[in-house]
């Protein structure tokens, strides 16, 4: 409650400060404060402590998963601002209206974190969308970006569509929003209910599949991706992508059960599909960012295992998952930022001429392909084994640990291009500030490569 | 506490040697550490070990144990005498970065060294993968001209080959009663035997690549030859051992049934690997590749004692995993020391070293000697104990297998032929006296080799703690 109420007074603050202030500097760090306070009036809800105390009528329901996921989501943010806040001052110098844009999102974000009634998901999920389909155009000048924009649009209302009607259907055969009403009605109710209920319940699973960029689902992702300005790719990519799955995970851990054993195999087939998509594909990529773009579809069918079932840890990969790959998405896509171009060849001999900066890289591919001492190792140990504990096959284990050496490949090409490929990297000027920061991100994923469970004790508060 | 410094030591001279940037203090400060790590190894021998046991992941319900029994201590001797071994040998050696060089070495160390330690699956995982990434970079930089590729096939058939081990790993775990990695648990995990042989054959994967075991050993021949000479001392003499390792220390304790029914299998590809890595070890011009191949056949044969599941056999394998170690870094150091003055690993550009440097010329046949299991040499008691024990499993076996022995001598003499006798070779003639310290390492590596090859009672001694866990029940 607190969040949302905060992030939406914050996103108006946010919006006239472009009035008053003129400096970017100025405007990021209001925006760093309002994180900031942002994320201290979430932690007061989780510790009883209400701005508004509101009746809700059970439209919202708040668990401490939630409260901790929109925690860290915002402290995510926090980084991200932190360290990309010059970079967007550059796109329209006008970063406060980006700010402001950051807040509804996070505002949405809460809706997807606490909802527990179909049409705030729908809501959430509008609140969220909406804004990104702004950023994405955010260059106006450039064309890619105007070309992205109006096909995420297009595409996402289409999927909003969707969205609605299997909503609609699912009202149909329960007579309610609410999320625990089709599990009971299933036992008692008829046929006809049912196969209203099931196809109700496969439409809105075809719509967030499209809003985490799913294979069948994910062809608006390259093209978004590529097109959007670096910087707002990065968010889209990580902290609106973990609020996807958040909320997927919110109706699909209650709803599975009426879908029945095709429930699995629905999901079998998507989570394949998404392996072998995201990393067939991101193998032969010359373009980095489209190889990042691919390579956030393989990870999104690793986040996807989280859905197979419920399990003791399923709640805790997908919330470390979700960090983990967003601060090193956040990190490969910060120093892709300041590349004047995006081939793999604009990284050649990076490994000489900035060793910070090249480490630092280093470790969050590492990060990305899951190995040990990095963060990306235990997120995704805690996927696979979340997934045996929730009953699946080895089989399927087996097929994401092949899928995960593949994504060796194309992540390995940038360290191969940084250390054994003699060149001039094509990078702009860095301030030292820039490579320190990056650094931190470096060593916060070694940190939780060794100790994740920092990071999920406060689940257990 | 003394277990840990074995991780420590190495780590932090490793971290020093980041910020060392002149070459000699940096060689110095490695060789100093690592001599450091060698005589608290000598010390181990001498005290009971007690077990590092501490909490590492409560919420996994992982630990961070380190436990040393017979099996280990054997290696991490192994593991520490090669590293000052390397250090002093190539010193001389001409590499940039000397320190970022020497530092990543002794990262592959501490690696090594948690891999023999590890009392828990998740952590025993761990350093499996630590010790191969500092390698892949160490090959990458400073390797031969086709590093690039090379190393990157070396890495992803490892890679996955750990990633199968990871989901047998995790397999395992769900199937404990009390959800833990601790090898005791993993012992009484509840598996049926289709259970038992699929979990077998995920960790099977990960040690056979890493050995290698035939048909898996395409990587090694060009990794070995590709990688800088200090490396693939590393990688045959003490990394080819986690292999061996994971096999007796996993393996057969975890899967007695899955491992009983595959033994013929398993002695079947190794004997293959034996002969077929002989037949080209005799084809080999290349000398780092002649040595190569003969490394495939060793491990390959020790495999094969191992799934012998003969006491005798076994018995052999331990002592030979430190012979073999011993052995092959003396051939690669005599080997370098050639490479490194001449510019040649061409053997028929060679010849004459006996009249040209006789010392050398002597270390070199005492090493081979060594290679092809002549009695009083450290592998002949290792060798025949093998063999017995292959002898006793399957006789057509034992035959087969034994060729190798003739086919070694084959190959090391012709290697002795060619480079220490007939007339003084171009190349040869370049050849000024050799480094003093690489010469003092490989005369007392051979005291090692005729002193454990006369009396090798204090390597079974060693060993006899895991023998007897393996097989007295």
């Amino acid at each position: 409650m607190n969040a949302i109420i905060v992030s939406t007074l914050l996103g108006v603050i946010m919006m006239f400060c472009s009035w008053g202030i003129k400096s970017q500097q100025v405007q990021k760090n209001i925006a760093l404060i309002g994180l900031f306070i942002l994320i201290i009036a979430n932690l007061a809800q989780s510790s009883g402590w209400y701005v508004v105390d509101y009746d809700t009528k059970g439209m919202l329901t708040y668990s401490i998963f939630g409260l901790y996921a929109n925690t860290l989501l915002f402290a995510l943010t926090f980084i991200y601002v932190w360290i990309n806040g010059e970079e967007i001052a550059k796109i329209n110098n006008t970063s406060a209206d980006f700010y402001s844009l950051f807040f509804f999102i996070l505002c949405g974000i809460s809706v997807l974190t606490s909802f527990d009634n179909l049409l705030m998901l729908f809501l959430g999920i509008e609140i969220l969308s909406i804004p990104l389909y702004i950023l994405t155009g955010a260059d106006k000048k450039n064309m890619f970006s105007n070309e992205a924009a109006l096909k995420y649009f297009l595409m996402g209302s289409f999927s909003t569509g969707i969205l609605l009607l299997g909503i609609t259907f699912i009202y149909g055969a329960t007579g309610s929003f609410h999320l625990t009403a089709p599990v009971v009605s299933i036992s008692t109710g008829f046929a006809q209910e049912q196969i209203l209920l099931s196809t109700g319940l496969i439409l809105l699973f075809a719509a967030m599949n499209f809003k985490v960029s799913a294979a069948p689902f994910h062809f608006w992702t390259p093209d978004v991706y590529d097109g959007a300005p670096t910087v707002f790719t990065s968010f889209m990519a990580t902290i609106a992508k973990a609020a996807g799955f958040i909320a997927f995970i919110n109706v699909f851990n209650t709803q599975y059960k009426a879908l029945g054993y095709s429930w699995t195999l629905l999901l079998t087939f998507v989570i394949l599909s998404t392996l072998l998509v995201g990393n067939i594909i991101a193998v032969f990529q010359r373009s980095v960012k489209r190889m990042l773009a691919y390579s956030s579809i393989a990870q999104a069918g690793f986040m996807l295992f989280a859905l197979y079932g419920k399990s003791e840890i399923s709640n805790e990969s997908i919330l470390l998952y979700a960090v983990v790959y967003s601060i090193a998405t956040i990190g490969i896509f910060a120093v892709l930022v300041k590349m004047k171009e995006n081939s793999f060849e604009a990284f050649n001999g990076l490994g000489k001429a900035h060793p910070l900066l090249a480490f630092a890289t280093t470790v969050f591919l590492f990060s990305l392909a899951g190995i040990p001492l990095t963060g990306g190792f235990f997120a995704k140990y805690y996927m696979l084994s979340a997934l045996l504990k929730a009953g699946a096959g080895l089989w399927l284990v087996l097929v994401a640990v092949v899928f995960a050496a593949i994504s060796i490949y194309y992540y390995f090409k940038i360290i191969q291009a940084m250390y054994f490929t003699a060149g001039v990297p094509a990078i702009n000027p860095l301030p030292n500030q820039y490579k320190y920061q990056l650094l931190t991100l470096a060593i916060l994923l070694l940190v939780l490569g060794v100790f994740p469970n920092l990071l999920l004790n406060y689940l257990y508060f | 506490m003394m277990l840990v410094s074995f991780l420590f030591l190495p780590v932090l001279a490793a971290i020093l040697l980041l910020f060392i940037k002149n070459n000699k203090t940096a060689q110095w400060t490695a060789i100093f550490f690592s001599g450091l790590t060698l005589l608290v190894a000598l010390q181990m021998l001498y005290t009971p070990m007690i077990d590092f046991n501490i909490t590492w992941l409560p919420n996994l319900n992982t630990r961070f144990i380190l436990h040393a029994d017979g099996l280990s201590k054997i290696l991490i001797l192994l593991n520490a005498i090669s590293f000052p071994a390397i250090f002093m040998a190539t010193a001389n050696n001409d590499y940039k970065n000397r320190n970022v060089f020497l530092s990543l070495l002794l990262f592959t160390q501490a690696g090594l060294m948690g891999v023999f330690l590890a009392g828990d699956a998740l952590l025993f995982y761990f350093f499996w993968e630590l010790a191969l990434i500092p390698v892949y970079f160490l090959c990458s930089i400073w390797g031969g001209e086709k590093r690039v590729a090379v190393t990157f096939k070396f890495f992803i058939y490892t890679f996955l080959g750990s990633l199968l081990m990871l989901a047998g790993i995790l397999f395992l775990n769900a199937h404990t009663g009390d959800h833990s990695f601790l090898i005791s648990s993993f012992i009484h995990a509840n598996l049926t035997g289709g259970q038992q042989v699929t979990a077998f054959a995920l960790f099977f994967m990960a040690f056979a690549i890493k050995m290698p075991l035939f048909p898996l050993h395409t990587w090694q021949p060009d990794a070995y030859e590709q990688s800088p000479t200090a490396v693939t001392m590393v990688l045959s003499a003490v990394m080819v051992k986690m292999g061996l390792y994971g096999v007796i220390r996993w393996l057969m304790p975890l899967f007695p049934v899955a491992f009983m029914a595959h033994t013929h299998v398993v002695v079947i590809l190794s004997v293959i690997g034996i002969l077929y890595a002989s037949f080209i070890a005799i084809r080999q011009d290349d000398i780092k590749r002649l040595i190569a191949y003969s490394s495939i056949a060793h491990i390959g044969l020790m495999n094969a004692a191992l799934f012998t599941h003969t006491q005798i056999a076994i018995q052999g394998a331990l002592i030979q995993l430190f012979s073999h170690g011993i052995n092959v870094l003396g051939l690669w150091i005599v080997a370098d020391m050639i490479e490194q003055q001449t510019g040649t690993r061409s053997m028929q550009q060679m010849g004459g070293l006996a009249k040209k440097q006789p010392t050398l010329a002597i270390l070199l046949v005492g090493f081979a000697l060594a290679n092809i299991a002549l009695p009083l040499t450290n592998s002949f008691a290792g060798e025949f104990l093998m063999f017995t024990g292959l002898f006793q499993f399957n006789p057509w076996m034992a035959a087969c297998a034994g060729v190798s022995v003739v086919l070694a001598a084959i190959y090391t003499l012709n290697m002795v032929q060619k480079v220490a006798y007939g007339a003084i070779s171009e190349k040869i003639n370049t050849m000024h006296s050799p480094n003093k310290g690489a010469q003092a390492v490989l005369i007392i590596l051979l005291i090692i080799v005729f002193v454990t090859g006369v009396y090798p009672q204090p390597l079974f001694s060693l060993t006899a703690d895991t023998l007897q866990e393996l097989f007295v029940k």
